[in-house]
């Protein structure tokens, strides 16, 4: 047999792909193949390494230098000098965007060195499509650990002494609910996973389904045994093909193997999983709603009780979990969970992944042990706000959650202190917004959202939030009205006090947090029709200021002849005529026009 | 819908051969009506009247439950549409990196607005919130292929590729 001397790992992920990785990939076939090291190379496919913002990525192993925004072009340098001389290619390493260090190794980047990965521990590092690598890296141990030599009681009273809370925002414990399924009166009993991840902003779940399929099986087969269900389906949203594809060849070679399908590792267990596609609703990941839809009905929610636990899917007991909370389920059993539980705060165990998107250098999965703070999060791993601009406050929880302004960033994250700042954890997607962005405007696009996804069944969230997004519209319209705070604050807390689901319930909140830390620019907008950020614009004005040296080029630039003036002295702007179309900051030489 | 809107793909014969035997798949299948309205309209589409009644009568559902179905979910579109869909991402992390002026970009480069299609039946142009690319933020996808990073200057190239 050849001996392989190389590796090249090539993300295969959603975002490499977008960006070019397949061609990448075909590069290194034609020049490996080329230059005869076809056999002394492999190829290897993997799944997310979570820094989107870099790709397409590829690592070259035994070195493990880590090769970012590698285009189709430079595949011949890299076989060339690194495959074939030994030499580094200096020019496709990653640079600190402070320091413009340039860092060969990836465990040594900032973005990589704060993080405790163990949910994405195999992300990017083993070829999803393959359950050999899963199981070299240890995976189906613990399935076969927990079949072999423990009680479904043991199971439950494991993962209860964790601390593990659900992952998918609600943050209840789940050896807990796993008790209720298990002592649920039924015969037949199912585990469903809630990959429907509609958050935008957060794309956590779908790097685990793409990267590590086999981990949620193994959790859930786990979970299935300990609450006595032999049969279990997993929701994924119909946007991600990618992670449908993996599931199914993940599935397929999981039955194979008998790691699924009777009497699993002969121990008299039989579970086997099914794949639901969604079909395009925000409310269907919502539990209720989305049993509903696995039933082929509307997914609408129902008021709970019952829970799940004991009238579930079909009417049978049934327990429903996120994927992430299903990944983190084999490492507490192979690591115990004494191990799992040492990770974290008081009350909250473990990790959590987060997206970081909008303003920020590094864009991409993130995954922190609990009680670190935003400031770590953001500023040593995220690499800080883009084009020097400051930091304003970051969204977290999508748009269920809240906003945390820069005097909360060293508050240590958890579910608890989340939850009193006026936020959510959420999914963990993290928005950051910087000076430029309008708060009222992301209340409004929230708003707008849950407006839009609103199922129609109970009247405080149909029409409630469409009153609500009516008044934001206006407001950052420039027509805002005295009262329209109060009125806004009303409205915010009835939906919330008599809505039937978790969507109305904190629908108001992106409402809620942006008026509790930035009243002021509700304000701004309402009494002095002003935008402080400068982006709403309808009402965005233009205002010179003294730095004009009267040159008139902003006069002549002017369509509607809004600015007036002597030449050497300062110039005006009449607000009344002008429609703001900014041609006039484009061409003032001195940047003394100023907008908002 | 209109009465006219023939089911145009199917030509003569039994033309809904290949729909029975997928619905005879699903016969007994609890659960079923979501993947054979997915698979239905994959065959046509989109979900024609003829289509909707086909079903209803072989999975014995009425029709009233299945359009009630249909019209919940985005996913599902009772007129016909393009060849090729374009989804642009206008979700929270899309939205603060210039979603907006993407869409407008295409909007004006196809001349129609979102949830329209050309009239050469080319293009559908619709919005969604999210397709979890969000580390590429603004992001759309043309059928099943993502584009990342965005400019409202980028958009013509990438159109020009299915056109
Ligand atoms: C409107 C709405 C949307 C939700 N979306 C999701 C989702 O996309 N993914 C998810 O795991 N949970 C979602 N949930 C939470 C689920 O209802 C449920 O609490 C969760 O799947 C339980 O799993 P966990 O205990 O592991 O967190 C949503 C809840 C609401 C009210
Ligand atoms: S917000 Fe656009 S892809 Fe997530």
């Amino acid at each position: 047999m050849d001996r392989v001397r190389s590796h090249v790992l090539i993300c295969a992920g959603t975002g490499c792909t977008s960006s070019g990785a397949k061609k990448v990939e075909s590069a290194f076939q034609e020049q490996l193949a080329q230059k005869g090291l076809a056999k002394e190379v492999k190829i290897v496919e993997t799944g997310c390494h979570g820094f989107c913002e870099m790709g397409p990525l590829v690592i070259v192993y035994p070195e493990g230098v880590f090769y970012v925004r590698v285009q189709e072009d430079d595949v011949a340098d890299i076989v060339e000098t690194h495959l074939l001389k030994g030499r580094i290619v200096e020019r496709l390493l990653y640079k600190e965007p402070l320091t413009h260090e340039k860092i060969p190794s990836y465990k040594d980047i900032g973005f990589y060195k704060k993080q405790q990965r163990l949910v994405l521990a195999n992300c990017g590092h083993i070829n999803p499509e393959v359950i050999e690598e899963y199981i070299a890296e240890g995976g189906y141990e613990a399935l076969a650990k927990v079949l072999t030599t423990m009680t479904p009681q043991q199971v439950v009273a494991e993962c209860k002494k964790s601390g593990l809370r659900g992952r998918g925002g609600g943050g209840f414990l789940t050896g807990l609910k796993w008790e209720f399924t298990m002592n649920a009166p039924g015969d037949k009993k199912y585990v469903v996973c809630n990959a429907d991840e509609g958050d935008p902003g957060a794309f956590m779940d779908r790097s685990v389904l793409e990267g590590d399929p086999h981990r949620i099986i193994e959790g859930m087969a786990i979970c299935g045994y300990a609450i006595g269900a032999d049969e279990g389906y997993i929701y994924v949203r119909a946007e991600y093909p990618l992670a449908i594809k993996r599931l199914k060849i993940a599935i397929k070679q999981a039955e194979d193997m008998g790691l699924l399908g009777d009497n699993i590792f002969g121990s008299g267990f039989n579970f086997r999983l099914k794949i639901k596609e969604g079909a395009g609703a925000f409310v269907c990941g919502e539990e209720t709603a989305l049993l509903a839809s696995i039933e082929g009905k509307r997914g609408m929610p129902r008021p709970r009780p019952p829970f799940p636990a004991i009238s579930g899917l079909w009417g049978k007991p049934t327990n429903i979990n996120n994927v992430e909370t299903f990944a983190n389920v084999p490492i507490i059993f192979t690591k115990g969970a004494d191990w799992y539980a040492s990770i974290g705060t008081e009350r909250s165990k473990g990790t959590k992944v987060f997206a970081l998107t909008g303003k920020i250098n590094h864009t991409g999965l993130a995954e922190v042990p609990m009680g670190i703070s935003m400031r770590e999060i953001i500023f040593d791993i995220g690499g800080g706000i883009p084009d020097g601009k400051k930091f304003k406050a970051v969204q977290i929880g999508g748009p269920s959650g809240g906003c945390l302004p820069e005097n909360l960033l060293d508050l240590p994250i958890d579910y608890d202190s989340l939850i009193q700042a006026g936020a959510m954890m959420g999914s963990g997607g993290l928005v950051v917004m910087d000076e430029t962005t309008c708060m009222v405007d992301v209340a409004k696009f929230f708003l707008n959202f849950t407006q839009a996804e609103s199922c129609g069944k109970c009247t405080p969230c149909r029409e409630g939030t469409k009153r609500m997004l009516e008044i934001l519209t206006r407001i950052t319209d420039g027509e805002g009205r005295e009262g329209d705070i109060e009125l806004l604050e009303s409205l915010a807390y009835n939906i919330k006090n008599t809505a039937l689901c978790g969507l109305g319930q904190t629908a108001p909140n992106p409402v809620l947090s942006t008026l509790r830390y930035f009243r002021d620019e509700y304000e701004a907008h309402i009494h002095a029709k002003r935008c402080p950020a400068g982006a709403c614009s309808k009402l965005a004005g233009f205002t010179i200021t003294e730095l004009c040296k009267g040159c008139s080029l902003c006069k002549k630039s002017c369509p509607v002849d809004a600015i007036s003036g002597e030449v050497k002295a300062l110039h005006v702007i009449d607000q009344a005529k002008c429609i703001k179309c900014g041609a006039c900051i484009a061409k003032c030489p001195f940047k003394a026009i100023i907008k908002g | 819908m209109s009465a006219d809107n023939k089911c145009c793909c199917c030509g003569g014969g039994n033309q809904f051969a290949q729909l029975d035997e997928m619905l005879a798949k699903y016969q007994g299948v609890k659960g079923a009506l979501i993947p054979v309205l997915q698979e239905a309209q994959n065959m046509h589409g989109y979900l024609p009247k003829e289509v909707i009644e086909r079903i209803a009568e072989k999975l014995d559902i009425p029709v009233s439950q299945i359009y009630g179905v249909a019209t919940f979910y985005s996913q599902f579109h009772l007129n016909p549409r393009g060849r090729n869909i374009i989804r642009v991402c206008q979700g929270t992390a899309c939205h603060v990196r210039g979603a907006k002026a993407v869409l407008k970009a295409i909007e004006d480069n196809l001349k129609i607005a979102a949830g329209g299609t050309t009239p050469d039946l080319k293009f559908t142009l619709e919005t969604v919130a999210c397709i979890g690319a969000c580390g590429l933020a603004p992001v759309l996808m043309v059928n099943d292929d993502t584009h990342g990073r965005l400019t409202p200057e980028a958009i013509p190239e990438i159109l020009a590729k299915y056109a």
